[in-house]
C-alpha cells in the first residue's frame, strides 16, 4: 500500500449553533482518488476549507506527509505542496493562459519579488509542458477572460500542478460543465494522479463522476462521516441510501 | 466645566450642518454608487442662493424670521432641482461607466459650478446681514451662547426624524432602502430606476443645499466652500458607514465634537485630529460605525481587464522621438518651453506612479498628491534643517515619501474600493494639514523658499536633462516592473485574490509593495518639481492635486501601460493652453472633463487601443 499523503484527525468546526463539521477524520494515499460526497449542507465545503486553510478548525489536526498544516494560511499550505481548483473557477482574467501558469511557476520558484526580467519570457517551456498535459497548449496565448468554462477548469488544473504538489484538492471539479467534458476532465485528472503519484481529494455532486472515477468514497451528512468504502459498498450502504432517499438510485441526483 | 458645556453645544450645532450634507451624500451613494464630488458644490450653491433669495425677500417684506426660513427652504429646493437636473443631463448617461469616471465627471461639475458661482456672485465673501433677532444670545451656565446655534442643535435630529419617516413609512423610502441593498433586484422587480435615481438625487441635493443654507448666518458664502466641506463630508460618510443615514448622524456628532474640542486643545492640529479619528475608526471597523460590507455590485459592464501586452513598436519609436525632441529643446526653444517640458516630465512620472498601483494593482488612491508633496517637502526640509545639497535632496525626496507610503499603505491596502480611496484621501489630508498648520516646521501657507538646484544643474538645459533622465527613467522603470514578475503578481492579486493566495502569493504584501513603489515614484516627481520651482507649498498636497493625478491616469486610460504618459501630456497641455487662453478656465476644463468622460469612458489610450484591436481582430497580439 502506498504512503498516506493527507491525514485529517477529528476535525470540528462550528458556526454559531451549527456543527458544520463534527469529528471528521480521513486519509488520502498517494495515487488515490478519494471522493467526498454528501447532500447539500452536509459540510463538504467546510471540510474542504479546513483542509486548505481557508477556515481554521475549532478542533482537530491536518497533516500533509506527517507535517502539520493546522492553522497555516492557504499560501503556506500551497508552498508545502497542495494544489487547488475551485468550485467556481478562479484564474487571472487579464492574463493569457500561459501567463496564468507562468505566475504559478514564478511563485513556486520564489521569483515574485523580482522587478527586472520580463515575466513572459520566464518558465515558458515549463508552462507549455504543463499546458500540454492538460490539453490547453493550443490556447496558450488566449486571454483567460474569454475561455470556455471547461477550458478554465483545465487551466486551473495546470496551475494546481505548477508547484509539483503531493496533494490535489478539487472542490466540485466538474460543476457547470457539459457531461462529455466532465468525463474528459476526470479521465485527465485520474491519469495525472496515477502518473505523478498524487493524492487527490475531490467533492462532487455528479454521481456518474464519483462512481466512475473515485477509488474510494467517503460520505458526509450533517457534518459527520456516515460511510466509507469503494463504489459498490457505498452504493449498498443503507445509511447512504437513507440520506439520498427519494431518488431511489443515487445516480444522477443532485 | 462651563467651557466644556459651551464647546459641547457648539459641537452639536456644527454637527447639524455636517449631518445634512453627509446624509445627502450617503443616500446618493447608497443608491447610485456614485461618489459625488459635486455634493460640496450643492452645499455652496445652497449658501449663495440663500444669500440672494433671503435678501430679496427681506427687501420686499422686512427682515422677518419667517422670510428667512422661507428663503432657506426655497434655496434648498432650488439646489435640489439643480441636482436632479445634473443627474438627468449628465450622470444618468454614465451609470454604467466605471466608478472612477463617474467621480471624474462629478469633479468636472465641481469646476463648472465654481466658475458659474464666480460669474454670478463674484469673488468676494458674501455674509448675510444679521438682523437683531439673529444676533441674540442665551445665557447658559453663565456664558453667552448664540440663540441661532441653539436652534441649529435641533435641526439635525429633526431632519434625521424626517428621513426616518421617509425611509420607513413611504413607498419611495422603501424603494430607496431596497435599492441601497440591491439595485439590480429592484430593477428586476419592475421599478423605474430613472425616476428613483433622479428622486434620490433631488433629495440628496436638497439636503446639501439646506446644509449650506443654515450655516450662512454663521459664516459667509464663499467660493472655496465646496472642496472644504466635501472632504469633511466624505469623512463623516465613511466613518458612519457608506449608505447609512443613522451612521452619518453618529459620525457627524463625533467629528463635530472632535473639531469643537480640538480647536481649543490642539489648535494647530484640528485637521490632523479629524482625519486621525477617521483612520482609527476605519482600522477598528473597516466599514464604518454602522456600515456593512458592500454587497459586490454586480459588474454592470461585465468588463474584464484586458491582457496587457508590450506596446506596438511604433509607440516605442514615437516615444523615443518625442524624448529626443524634448531633450534638444534648449537648443531651439525659449526658457518658457523648457520650463514646461520639465513640468511635463514631472507629471508623467507622477501619473505613471499612480497608474502603477491603480491599473495593475486596482488600488485607487484619492490622495496620491500626499507622496508628491512629501517628496517635495522631503527635499525642502532636508535643505532647511540639514542643509543637504540637491544631489542628496533628490535621493531624500522619494525615501521620505516612500517611508510614509509604507506606514499609510500598511493600513490602506487592507481595505478595498471606496473605503480604500477614502482612507488614502484622509491620509493625504493629514499630510496637507501638517504642512498647512504646522507653521514653525513647514512654513505653513508661505511654504519653503529657496530650494534651488546645485550650480551644475542651473544652466538652461541642464535641469531639463536632469529632470528627463530622472523622471522618464523612473517611468520606464515602473513600466519594466509591470512586465516583470512583481507586476504579474500585482495583477494576480487584483484579478483574483483567492487564486493568488492559492498559488502562494501574499496579496496584501504585494499590494503594499506596489503602494510603496508608487509613493517612491511620486516622491521623486515631487523632489524634481521642488527644485524646478525653487519652492514648496501645501498646495502640492491638496485635493485638486490628487485629482490632477487621477485625471491624468483616467484621461489616458487605466488599462493601458502607456495611458498615464499620454494622459499626463494631454492633461498638462490642455491645462496650460486652456488656462492661458480663457478667463473661465475652470468652467472649460470641467466641461472638457465631462465631455471626455461621455465620449471616451475608457480613456484616450484605451479608446485608441480598442480601435487598433478592432481593426486587427479581438485577440491579435
Amino acid at each position: 500500500m502506498s504512503a498516506t499523503v493527507l491525514e485529517a484527525r477529528s476535525l470540528s468546526k462550528r458556526f454559531g449553533g451549527v456543527h458544520a463539521v463534527n469529528d471528521v477524520s480521513l486519509a488520502v494515499r498517494a495515487g488515490e482518488m478519494l471522493a467526498l460526497i454528501g447532500p447539500n449542507g452536509a459540510g463538504k465545503s467546510t471540510c474542504f476549507n479546513l483542509l486548505n486553510g481557508q477556515l481554521r478548525a475549532d478542533a482537530g489536526e491536518v497533516r500533509l506527509s506527517g507535517q502539520t498544516l493546522t492553522g497555516l494560511p492557504p499560501r503556506a499550505i500551497w508552498r508545502l505542496g497542495v494544489g487547488r481548483t475551485f468550485q467556481i473557477t478562479a484564474t487571472f482574467a487579464s492574463m493569457t493562459v500561459r501567463e496564468n501558469v507562468q505566475c504559478a511557476l514564478l511563485s513556486h520558484h520564489g521569483r515574485i519579488w523580482t522587478f527586472w526580467r520580463a515575466a513572459r519570457r520566464q518558465f515558458v517551456a515549463e508552462s507549455d509542458a504543463l499546458l500540454a498535459q492538460v490539453g490547453m497548449l493550443e490556447q496558450a496565448d488566449r486571454p483567460c477572460g474569454v475561455l470556455a468554462y471547461g477550458d478554465l477548469k483545465r487551466v486551473e488544473l495546470a496551475m494546481a500542478l505548477a508547484n509539483d504538489p503531493k496533494l490535489l484538492l478539487m472542490d466540485e471539479p466538474t460543476a457547470g460543465m457539459a457531461p462529455s467534458e466532465r468525463i474528459a476532465l476526470m479521465e485527465l485528472t485520474k491519469s495525472l494522479v496515477r502518473a505523478r503519484g498524487l493524492a487527490c481529494l475531490f467533492t462532487e455532486h455528479d454521481m456518474d463522476v464519483v462512481f466512475g472515477h473515485a477509488d474510494r468514497i467517503i460520505v458526509m451528512n450533517r457534518g459527520a462521516l456516515i460511510a466509507e468504502g469503494d463504489a459498490a459498498s457505498v452504493r449498498a450502504n443503507p445509511a447512504v441510501r437513507e440520506v439520498y432517499l427519494g431518488s431511489g438510485e443515487t445516480s444522477g441526483g443532485h | 466645566m462651563d467651557f466644556i458645556l459651551i464647546q459641547f453645544l457648539t459641537g452639536l450645532a456644527n454637527a447639524s450642518a455636517l449631518f445634512l450634507i453627509a446624509s445627502g451624500l450617503t443616500v446618493i451613494f447608497g443608491v447610485t454608487r456614485i461618489v459625488n464630488f459635486a455634493h460640496g458644490s450643492f452645499y455652496m450653491l445652497g449658501a449663495y442662493l440663500t444669500w440672494t433669495i433671503t435678501r430679496a425677500l427681506w427687501d420686499w417684506g422686512g427682515r422677518e424670521p419667517a422670510l428667512f426660513i422661507a428663503g432657506i427652504l426655497l434655496a434648498a429646493l432650488a439646489v435640489g432641482a439643480i441636482g436632479a437636473l445634473i443627474e438627468m443631463v449628465l450622470l444618468r448617461r454614465i451609470y454604467r461607466a466605471p466608478e472612477l469616471f463617474q467621480l471624474l465627471a462629478s469633479f468636472g461639475v465641481v469646476l463648472m459650478i465654481q466658475d458659474l458661482a464666480l460669474a454670478v456672485w463674484g469673488p468676494e465673501d458674501l455674509p448675510l446681514p444679521r438682523p437683531p433677532w439673529l444676533r441674540r444670545f442665551v445665557e447658559i451656565a453663565g456664558s453667552r451662547f448664540p440663540r441661532y446655534d441653539l436652534i441649529l442643535i435641533f435641526v439635525g435630529p429633526a431632519v434625521l426624524a424626517l428621513l426616518w419617516f421617509l425611509f420607513q413609512r413611504t413607498r419611495f423610502g422603501v424603494l430607496v432602502r431596497a435599492a441601497t441593498q440591491d439595485r439590480e433586484m429592484v430593477a428586476a422587480l419592475g421599478v423605474d430606476q430613472r425616476v428613483l435615481f433622479t428622486g434620490v438625487f433631488f433629495l440628496g441635493s436638497t439636503l446639501a443645499g439646506l446644509g449650506g443654507a443654515i450655516v450662512l448666518p454663521m459664516q459667509s458664502a464663499f467660493l472655496q466652500m465646496d472642496l472644504a466641506i466635501i472632504a469633511e463630508a466624505f469623512v463623516v460618510v465613511v466613518v458612519g458607514g457608506l449608505g447609512s443615514v443613522p451612521g452619518a448622524f453618529l459620525a457627524a456628532l463625533l467629528i463635530a465634537q472632535v473639531q469643537a474640542f480640538g480647536i481649543v486643545l490642539v489648535p494647530k492640529a484640528t485637521l490632523v485630529l479629524v482625519f486621525l479619528v477617521m483612520a482609527i475608526v476605519l482600522m477598528i471597523r473597516p466599514y464604518g460605525l454602522l456600515g456593512r460590507p458592500q454587497a459586490h455590485a454586480r459588474a454592470a459592464t461585465g468588463a474584464v481587464e484586458p491582457v496587457i501586452r508590450p506596446a506596438p513598436a511604433i509607440l516605442g519609436w514615437a516615444g523615443a522621438a518625442a524624448l529626443l525632441i524634448a531633450a534638444a529643446a534648449p537648443f531651439f526653444a525659449g526658457p518658457y518651453i523648457v520650463t514646461v517640458l520639465v513640468e511635463l516630465a514631472v507629471f508623467v512620472l507622477f501619473a505613471a506612479s499612480l497608474h502603477f498601483m491603480m491599473g495593475p494593482g486596482g488600488i485607487v488612491s484619492f490622495g496620491h498628491a500626499a507622496y508628491f508633496g512629501l517628496g517635495a517637502y522631503g527635499a525642502a526640509l532636508g535643505l532647511r534643517y540639514l542643509a543637504v545639497p540637491m544631489e542628496a535632496g533628490i535621493v531624500l525626496a522619494p525615501l521620505f515619501a516612500g517611508a510614509f507610503g509604507l506606514v499609510f499603505g500598511w493600513f490602506a491596502v487592507r481595505l478595498s474600493g471606496v473605503y480604500l480611496a477614502m482612507l488614502t484621501l484622509a491620509f493625504a489630508q493629514i499630510v496637507w494639514a501638517a504642512a498647512f498648520q504646522w507653521v514653525e516646521f513647514t512654513g505653513g501657507d508661505n511654504g519653503i523658499l529657496g530650494v534651488w538646484p546645485s550650480d551644475w544643474a542651473r544652466g538652461k538645459g541642464a535641469y531639463l536633462w536632469l529632470a528627463l533622465a530622472l523622471c522618464i527613467g523612473a517611468t520606464l522603470l515602473l513600466r519594466r516592473i509591470i512586465f516583470a514578475p512583481f507586476g504579474y503578481a500585482l495583477r494576480a492579486a487584483r484579478d483574483s485574490e483567492l487564486r493568488a493566495e492559492a498559488i502562494g502569493l501574499n496579496a496584501v504584501r504585494v499590494r503594499l509593495g506596489a503602494f510603496v513603489i508608487a509613493a517612491l515614484g511620486a516622491g521623486l516627481a515631487g523632489g524634481v518639481y521642488a527644485y524646478a520651482k525653487g519652492s514648496v507649498f501645501p498646495t502640492y498636497i491638496s485635493i485638486p492635486k490628487s485629482i490632477d493625478a487621477l485625471l491624468m491616469v483616467l484621461l489616458g486610460g487605466v488599462q493601458t501601460v502607456s495611458g498615464p504618459i499620454v494622459g499626463a501630456l494631454a492633461f498638462h497641455t490642455l491645462f496650460l493652453t486652456v488656462l492661458q487662453a480663457f478667463t473661465w478656465w475652470r468652467f472649460i476644463l470641467g466641461l472638457a472633463i465631462v465631455l471626455l468622460v461621455l465620449a471616451f469612458p475608457q480613456g484616450i489610450a484605451g479608446f485608441v487601443r480598442q480601435r487598433w484591436e478592432r481593426a486587427r481582430g479581438p485577440e491579435a497580439a
